[in-house]
């Protein structure tokens, strides 16, 4: 019996320009559900947090309640970590984010815990665009409470139980773009090729990035006539872009064709090297998505890749001016300048 | 790249490293299974129907088997194998009712076996219990060969060969010890129905050099000086030994002389110290004992005064590589003398076949030895087979008893009448130790501690009494953590691609990264892609066919744990603990366990 990841891994396993491995993303072993989507995920996280060269304790790992909010304790053990309470992680990231912006924020949520009971926060983290990555991991059920049918779950779509959903389902993607998110993206939790370049995309860039990852609940929602089981995501899956993303120490130096490849600088100089594979959409012409993601719900699809970006996103912390050294540093002197400050400040109030 | 054939048994055997090496195909990894369960007599009985001799090898082996154990590519060093294979041998219970029976009445075949040896004691094994008569020819007083004659008492005590060997000769083998056969023909003019040669290579090779002739009192061949002192011929040797040559022979020789008198023992050899032919433990075991060992000297003359050895003279030399042969090249430097009262000669052995005659229809080649066949072990003359040392040349005991056991194929199926090129296929089973979700019928933890030593005798102790084993074995505690360290590699990781949903769990998990999922192509191409490189080609891949995404699944097998992680991990079960169970064709497709 094992639930204890064996201590021994691959002498040739790669190392990062840190000298970490793999390895040294992980996690403690998953207590999920054998072949759930999410541990693909959290695989996905790992994968593209050793590409990046983070350090891995400059990462803040955050989450709510549900399966997919368990997962940041299976991933990057040596970064920090809130496991906070249904639906409210995004505050305790604002507050966070606010506090130190130094740290890379990734937040991890569920279908369940953005779409029903996180829905209000979720929608003003949006609109604020903070500086965070925000994955859902999107089963269309609510896994860790057995199953019952989430707000993302599609119009028809059968549970297990053999019952239609009754419900239109919400998308969290379209959502996104109408509240404001700078970057928008949807993906397949069993397609890491097309996550994991995301997934670094979105941690490179600045303000608020949100990936909907469609990630099969194994336990509670694979049945058939199931619109979230892997069969039927990757019958409907249609990619609209395919992503490369170059890191800032690279050169670009290959030709493209400017009508179908476009290079997309990020705020940290890296570039996104973008593939469009539907010629009537432009990551950054939000209508035009707009557009595509109606046209793709008439036709059953999932439209998946990067959706929307907004290259002049301006992230919460620079709109506000927060102080760019994190308050843990600030000593007494910057903290408490005297009754001075204190008096002229009250004084441009008046 | 083909899908592998999961149906031919020889991928899987080919995954248990340790068994595949073994000459006799030992289930290694079931036998350390049944020690970590306490089942010894259980585990004696797998390595008995293997290796025959499991308490002389569990001792004595060369064990080609560690090497090859995944372990030591996983960490720094192998399962101690062979030395958990004494433990069976040591803690076992009295296995005589476990012996096969021998049936009374014969199948009226009668087999003269000459020499008693390993080869020959095979031989016999494997076909007393079916019925035939089988005559065992040796010129020393008792069986066993040279594990008698040779293998020092501190190794591999008296009581333990007696054990093994009788227990051979109690399965109705008629012996006729004492009787050195001067003429095949004499034999095969008998009414033999098959005749094997088991004669192993009994010469020891000399060293002629100037003052070989008048130092010749005092200088030994290292095989005959090793028999001497075995049959208690020999009891005393001088102060200062050298010993020359760099083998196991070598060691033998100057340990004993340690045990005769010999204060000053030094084994001189040619070539570099890392390129001596001795196993690595045997020369440890030797400079453990105060014995030093001094590489490239190329030994000159023997030096005498007033018709005495008093010492011997070499030449220092430096081993050059060229396009990777070795020279070895004088450094120049003057000649080095160093004093001996005796010399013994220990740089190898040779077969001899004076007592073969050459028109018996035999063929013997280039090297004056016989043409045999490395499966069959037949010679060109039919009826008659060759095994053990006297079939390709000195090996081990090990090599001894596996070719044994295709004699006894051969012999079994020439006298049946049958074709002796149609081998038996070996005998397989494959079958889930599934349990439940996260329980397997095997110890799927995987332990992290490193090889644990043998502990041995106090030294002054061994010293002083050559017949006191050195080795103590492993205490019951200690062979169970030993036995822990055992991967498990004959539980196989099962595909079937038809349960196989493709939701990457299985990669996701595996610790050491054996799986990937990817698009095929050929065998160069696929081993480069995989998510670490499987650059060990030594080692097989595992291919499945294609998948529903158009994609494969692909596990290089070199650093698989056999943790099982994969297939607690899959939802489907598409992965599967497969135990799988791989015994050699034995003669008469005899089985004992
Ligand atoms: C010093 C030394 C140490 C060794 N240590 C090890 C070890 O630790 N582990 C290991 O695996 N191997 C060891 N070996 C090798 C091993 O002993 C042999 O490979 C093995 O015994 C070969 O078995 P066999 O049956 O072919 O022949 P043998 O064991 O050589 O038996 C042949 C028998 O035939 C007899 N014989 C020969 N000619 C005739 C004849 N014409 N008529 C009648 N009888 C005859 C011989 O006297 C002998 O008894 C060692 C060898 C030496 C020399
Ligand atoms: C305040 C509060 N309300 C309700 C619950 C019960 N609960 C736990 S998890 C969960 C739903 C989780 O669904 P989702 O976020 O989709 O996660 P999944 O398990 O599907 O990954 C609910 C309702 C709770 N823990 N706390
Ligand atoms: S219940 Fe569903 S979502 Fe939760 S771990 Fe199991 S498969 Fe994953
Ligand atoms: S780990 Fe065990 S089964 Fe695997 S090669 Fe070594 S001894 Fe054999
Ligand atoms: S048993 Fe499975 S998980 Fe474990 S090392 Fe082998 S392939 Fe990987
Ligand atoms: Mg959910």
């Amino acid at each position: 019996m094992t639930y204890i990841r064996p201590q021994f891994q691959h002498p040739l396993l790669p190392k990062n320009s840190l000298g970490y491995n793999r390895k040294d993303y992980e996690g403690s072993l998953s207590t999920l559900c054998a072949g759930c989507g999410h541990d693909s995920i959290s695989a996905a996280v790992v994968e593209a947090c050793f590409e990046l060269e983070i350090e891995p304790h400059k990462v803040a790992k955050l989450s709510g309640i549900g399966c997919s909010s368990k997962t940041p304790a299976y991933f990057l053990s040596n970064s920090h970590g809130f496991n906070s309470v249904h639906g409210r992680m995004p505050s305790v990231a604002t507050g966070a984010n606010l506090a130190n912006r130094d740290l890379v924020y990734l937040g991890v949520s569920g279908d369940g815990d953005t779409a029903s009971i996180g829905m209000g926060q979720f929608a003003h983290v949006v609109r604020r665009n903070l500086n965070m990555t925000y994955i859902v991991m999107n089963n269309g059920c609510y896994g860790l409470t057995k199953g019952q049918d989430s707000a993302t779950a599609d119009y028809g779509s059968i549970s297990k139980a053999g019952q239609a959903n009754m419900f239109e389902g919400i998308d969290l993607c379209g959502l996104a773009i109408e509240l404001g998110a700078t970057f928008v993206a949807q993906s397949f939790s069993g397609d890491k090729s097309q996550l994991i370049p995301l997934i670094k995309a979105a941690l490179s860039h600045s303000g608020f990035a949100l990936i909907n990852v469609i990630s099969p609940c194994v336990t509670f929602n694979n049945n058939p006539g199931s619109t979230k089981s892997y069969d039927y995501v990757r019958e409907h899956n249609e990619a609209l872009s395919s992503l490369d993303f170059v890191p800032v120490r690279e050169e670009i130096v290959t030709e493209y064709n400017h009508t179908q490849v476009r290079f997309v600088e990020m705020h940290d100089g890296s570039m996104l090297k973008l593939n469009k594979l539907s010629p009537e959409w432009d990551p950054e012409d939000k209508l035009s998505i707009v557009i595509a993601l109606n046209k793709a719900r008439e036709k059953d699809e999932i439209l998946t890749g990067l959706l929307y970006l907004d290259t002049k996103s301006i992230e919460l912390n620079d709109l506000l001016n927060t102080t760019a050294t994190p308050l843990n540093q600030l000593t007494e002197k910057e903290l408490c300048p005297g009754s001075d400050v204190l008096e002229g400040i009250n004084e441009g109030l008046r | 790249m083909k899908p592998t054939d999961y149906r031919d048994p020889e991928y899987y055997h080919k995954v248990v490293d340790c068994q595949y090496a073994c000459p006799a195909h030992t289930p290694v990894p079931q036998y350390i299974r049944l020690i970590a369960a306490g089942k010894y007599t259980e585990a004696y009985m797998v390595n008995w129907e293997s290796n025959v001799f499991p308490g002389i090898l569990g001792r004595t082996c060369d064990r080609p088997c560690e090497p090859a154990c995944r372990r030591g590519r996983v960490e720094e060093e192998p399962v101690a194998i062979c030395r958990l294979k004494r433990v069976a041998s040591d803690f076992k219970d009295d296995v005589s009712h476990l012996m096969p029976d021998i049936p009374l009445t014969k199948n009226g075949k009668k087999i003269a076996l000459i020499g008693g040896g390993p080869a020959s004691l095979s031989v016999a094994r494997d076909l007393a219990p079916l019925g035939y008569e089988l005559h065992v020819y040796d010129d020393q007083t008792k069986g066993g060969g040279m594990m008698r004659t040779q293998i020092p008492s501190f190794r591999l005590p008296i009581h333990v060969l007696n054990q093994e060997v009788e227990q051979i000769l109690n399965l109705g083998i008629i012996t006729h010890f004492n009787q050195y056969i001067t003429s095949l023909k004499s034999i095969v003019n008998e009414d033999y129905d098959a005749v094997f040669v088991g004669t192993g290579a009994p010469k020891g090779k000399d060293l002629i050099l100037p003052g070989r002739e008048e130092g010749s009192a005092n200088i030994f061949i290292g095989i005959e000086w090793l028999a001497s002192v075995a049959f208690e011929h020999t009891e005393k040797i001088g102060k200062r030994v050298i010993v020359l040559g760099g083998g196991n022979t070598a060691m033998d020789c100057c340990r004993t002389s340690r045990r005769l008198g010999g204060d000053e023992v030094k084994v001189i050899v040619r070539s570099p110290f890392a390129e001596m032919k001795a196993s690595p433990w045997e020369k440890e075991d030797a400079m453990h004992e105060d014995i030093p060992i001094i590489d490239n000297h190329v030994p000159k003359s023997y030096v005498t005064e007033n018709g005495r050895l008093t010492g011997m003279l070499f030449e220092k030399v430096e081993a050059i590589y060229e396009n990777g042969k070795r020279r070895l090249v004088p450094t120049g430097e003057p000649d080095v003398f160093f004093p001996a009262d005796d010399v013994i000669i220990a740089i190898g052995q040779e077969n001899k076949f004076e007592w073969v005659e050459r028109d018996l229809g035999i063929e013997f080649d280039q090297w004056d030895m016989p043409v045999v066949n490395e499966t069959t072990f037949a010679s060109t003359r039919p009826g008659l087979f060759f095994g053990g040392d006297a079939a390709l040349g000195p090996k081990n005991i090990i090599t001894a008893v596996a070719q044994g056991h295709n004699a006894a194929i051969s012999i079994d199926l020439y006298c049946q009448g049958e074709d002796i090129n149609q081998r038996p296929a070996p005998d397989t089973k494959l079958f889930s130790t599934k349990m439940g979700i996260h329980e397997w019928s095997y110890d799927n933890d995987i332990t992290t501690e490193f090889r644990f030593p043998v502990p041995q005798a106090d030294k002054k102790e061994t010293l002083s009494d050559r017949k006191k084993e050195v080795e103590l074995g492993f205490d019951l505690k200690t062979a169970f953590r030993e036995a822990q360290r055992c991967l498990n590699c004959d539980v196989q990781t099962v595909f079937s691609e038809s349960k196989c949903i493709e939701c990457d769990a299985c990669m996701d998990i595996c610790p050491t990264n054996c799986i990937t999922f990817t698009y095929n192509e050929d065998e160069e191409g696929l081993r480069m892609k995989l998510l670490v490189p499987a650059v060990n080609e030594t080692q097989d891949i595992l291919v499945s066919d294609i998948l529903k995404t158009g994609k494969i699944m692909v596990k290089d097998e070199d650093l698989c744990l056999h943790c099982g992680l994969c297939a607690e991990r899959c939802p489907t079960a598409a992965w599967d603990m497969q135990e799988f169970l791989y015994n050699t064709a034995k003669a008469g497709h005899h089985c004992y366990v």
